[in-house]
């Protein structure tokens, strides 16, 4: 067992290996985002029921939540993805971690952006300093150093690993900085409306599940797709590269 | 020409202490700040001046200052770790200190701790000691003083922790101020709930114990993971020139 | 055949996609010295950091007196004295206590009985007689670079690295330095240098780099 997995990792620490399986997986991610998404968000945004306090405003949730939870575990990969590049050194994780970030990031913005669209017609002002909605901007903000810190260093392998340090640190903090966010609110603003506070009907759950896994999927794709990119880049020399690109 | 031309190395200890390395980098760093007071007290300046714009921005009514007193003093000292917090390492890089640091048979993140409790000796400690003043000027009373003064004492160390990671990470890097800035302020955002509520709570003379208890579990969150933290940080940016 | 004290196994390091050095094997024994030398980016002083273990942009092996470096890392760094472009001399310190603390770093108990004594010595055997307490800013370029090879009078190690040492030295000091290196060796001690200067030391090894793809002789 121990084995086989150690036979796994190995194999997708190679650039070749990872670049061929994600070719194989891509048209099925693909796929399967589109099914789960394209009826999800149809029903969600249009015939599912309205929520009996909210109105019609509720549906920007099937959107916001998705976004939500895959900033936050866009985040988390990149951090155990920063172990993997400082513990083992592989270059795999180095490429992977460099692609999560601008698209975790932009999960981050999407969430903030439906949120104070949610937030007009339930507390009538575009922002409000909710304990979500700050605990994102600041989520956004970790990413942001991130983004600029690779930008900054010119050398891929180091850029990498401070951002690797930096990633990790990030995730550290982030339960502590919610943690902490979440007090100040309760402290500032004892009564606000939540978004998900009234008991959530199954028609609704099953959409904003569908909508979930969509939204994951997509975040996989998306991942992938930029990963395969920086693989062609770094292995720009490589024979396997030029064969494909047929030069 | 008398002259020994010979190498008469000095003898080393077999295993040296973690503590002599430490405490060698933290002489040698208040030595040099006390050569150089400009660096110890520009920081200083710096503080006290941001302090003294916002009564000047905002108005000089007393309920207004003493609303936003702990905020201001608390973002002030935040700023001013900030700026200080660059120079770090960059002398010592610059020179090649640094990587004498890395060669030495102690380990880098003793050394690294040693330079940043004596960046905090050297910066933070004035500027606790003038907050007291400050927030008299800010109108704020007796128990918020004294409350001022422990909230920045158990918070400013966890900021220089935290910036320090920060200076590490960008110290190979032409353009640091800015990026240190972007990586650390987030980091910042729960000693900054917590200091500035403490002393909000102190202000309503409400419990403020909580508050600094919290600080003080950050600081000792901070002291276990951060000089692991740098010392990573600091290997990466002298290996990858 | 006495144990080489570096040993470097089928090493490769590339920089910026460029090869500089494959397949390096040489060993260093104790009382040798090896003088490397190449065109400049030939990654001579790419290779000493590499070898004395401030580079990890290398494949394969650095064995350090037959065991792995990494799994004897303190021993090694504490047996390795490294001496670079950058000299870790701080300007607003005087050149004692500069020693002091490069000692330190090195694992040298300040309280050792003498040691002030010593660094006098070797700042005395590098012409800094007098210069002991004034602060380095105020001495001229080569000064300041004696400063730091003061060291090699009294730090302990055994393999000395050595990046262009003679910047900045008059000639007088470059034959002292010269005399210095030999002495090490005679004693058993081994050095690592590169320099543009022609050395004149008997029974010295050259590894030349720079030949193209990598490749690299030992004469």
């Amino acid at each position: 067992m121990f084995e086989s997995l150690k036979r796994l990792y190995h194999k997708f620490g190679s650039p070749k290996y990872f670049y061929d399986i994600t070719g194989r997986m891509l048209p099925w991610l693909v796929a399967l985002s589109v099914l789960l998404l394209i009826p999800g968000l149809i029903y969600g945004l249009g015939f599912a029921p309205p929520e009996k306090y909210q109105g019609n405003s509720y549906r920007v949730i099937y959107i916001h939540v998705p976004a939500a939870s895959i900033a936050m575990s866009g985040y988390m990969l990149m951090a155990v993805a920063g172990v993997v590049v400082l513990v083992w050194r592989m270059k795999m994780a180095e490429m992977v971690a460099k692609s999560v970030a601008p698209i975790g990031a932009s999960f981050a913005f999407i969430c903030l952006v439906t949120g104070s669209i949610w937030g007009k017609p339930t507390w009538g002002t575009w922002w409000v300093w909710d304990a979500r909605l700050t605990s994102m901007l600041i989520l956004l903000f970790l990413y942001l150093g991130v983004m600029a810190l690779n930008a900054a260093i010119e050398n891929a392998q180091s850029a990498a690993r401070a951002t690797a340090v930096l990633s990790i640190v990030g995730a550290v903090n982030l339960p502590i900085i919610k943690y902490s966010v979440e007090w100040w609110n309760t402290l500032h603003q004892p009564a606000s409306i939540r978004m998900t506070s009234s008991a959530i009907d199954p028609e609704m759950l099953y959409t904003l599940l569908s909508c979930i896994a969509g939204f994951y999927c997509l975040f996989a794709v998306l991942v992938i797709l930029s990963t395969r990119c920086e693989i062609l880049l770094r292995e720009q020399r490589s024979s396997w590269v030029k064969k494909l690109v047929g030069v | 020409m008398a002259d020994p031309l010979v190498s008469q190395p000095v003898q080393a200890e077999e295993v040296p202490s973690m503590w002599s390395g430490m405490l060698a980098v933290m002489k040698r760093d208040l030595l040099i700040a006390f050569r150089q007071r400009s660096d110890m007290v520009n920081p200083l300046f710096f503080f006290i001046m941001v302090i003294a714009l916002f009564p000047l921005g905002i108005g000089p009514e007393p309920s207004t200052l003493q609303k936003i007193g702990p905020g201001v003093i608390w973002i002030a000292a935040l700023l001013s770790t900030l700026l200080s917090v660059d120079s770090l390492f960059r002398q010592d890089f610059d020179d090649g200190s640094l990587e004498l640091a890395l060669l030495s048979p102690q380990p880098l993140f003793v050394l690294a701790f040693g330079k940043v409790i004596a960046h905090w000796l050297v910066t933070a400690i004035p500027l606790i000691l003038v907050a007291p003043i400050l927030s008299i000027m800010l109108f704020m009373d007796g128990d918020t003083v004294k409350v001022t003064l422990y909230s920045l004492l158990l918070g400013t160390p966890v900021l220089s922790m935290i910036s320090a990671i920060g200076a590490a990470l960008t110290v190979g890097l032409r353009k640091g101020g800015v990026l240190v800035a972007v990586i650390a302020l987030p980091l910042y955002i729960p000693v900054l709930i917590f200091g500035t509520s403490a002393v909000e709570a102190a202000s309503m003379t409400l419990p403020y114990a909580g508050q600094l208890a919290y600080l003080a579990a950050f600081l000792i969150m901070a002291l276990t993971f951060a000089p692991f933290a740098i010392g990573a940080a600091l290997r990466i940016s002298v290996t990858s020139q | 055949m006495t144990t080489a004290l570096l040993q470097t196994v089928k090493l490769f390091c590339e920089r910026d996609d460029r090869v500089l050095i494959r397949d390096l094997d040489f060993t260093l024994h104790p009382g040798e010295v090896m003088q490397i030398e190449g065109p400049n980016g030939s990654g001579k002083t790419t290779l000493l950091r590499i070898l004395c273990g401030l580079s990890d942009d290398y494949e394969g092996d650095i064995r350090w007196q037959g065991e792995a470096r990494h799994q004897v890392d303190s021993r090694f760094r504490s047996d390795t004295l490294y001496f670079g472009h950058l000299t870790g001399v701080k300007f607003s310190l005087s050149p004692r206590e500069n020693l002091r603390w490069i000692l330190q770093l090195k694992g040298v108990s300040p309280k050792l009985a003498g040691l002030d004594e010593r660094i006098d010595q070797a700042l005395k055997s590098v012409g800094l007689h007098s210069y002991e307490d004034v602060p380095v800013y105020s001495l001229s370029a080569g000064q300041k670079r004696r400063v730091a090879l003061a060291r090699l009078f009294v730090e302990p190690a055994r393999l000395w690295v050595l990046d262009e040492p003679f910047t900045a030295i008059d000639r007088k000091g470059v034959e002292q330095l010269e005399g210095l290196i030999q002495s090490h060796a005679e004693m058993g001690g081994s050095v690592l240098i590169t320099t543009h200067h022609a050395l004149e030391l008997s029974a010295i090894r050259k590894l030349q780099l720079g030949l193209g793809k990598g490749t690299w002789r030992i004469h």
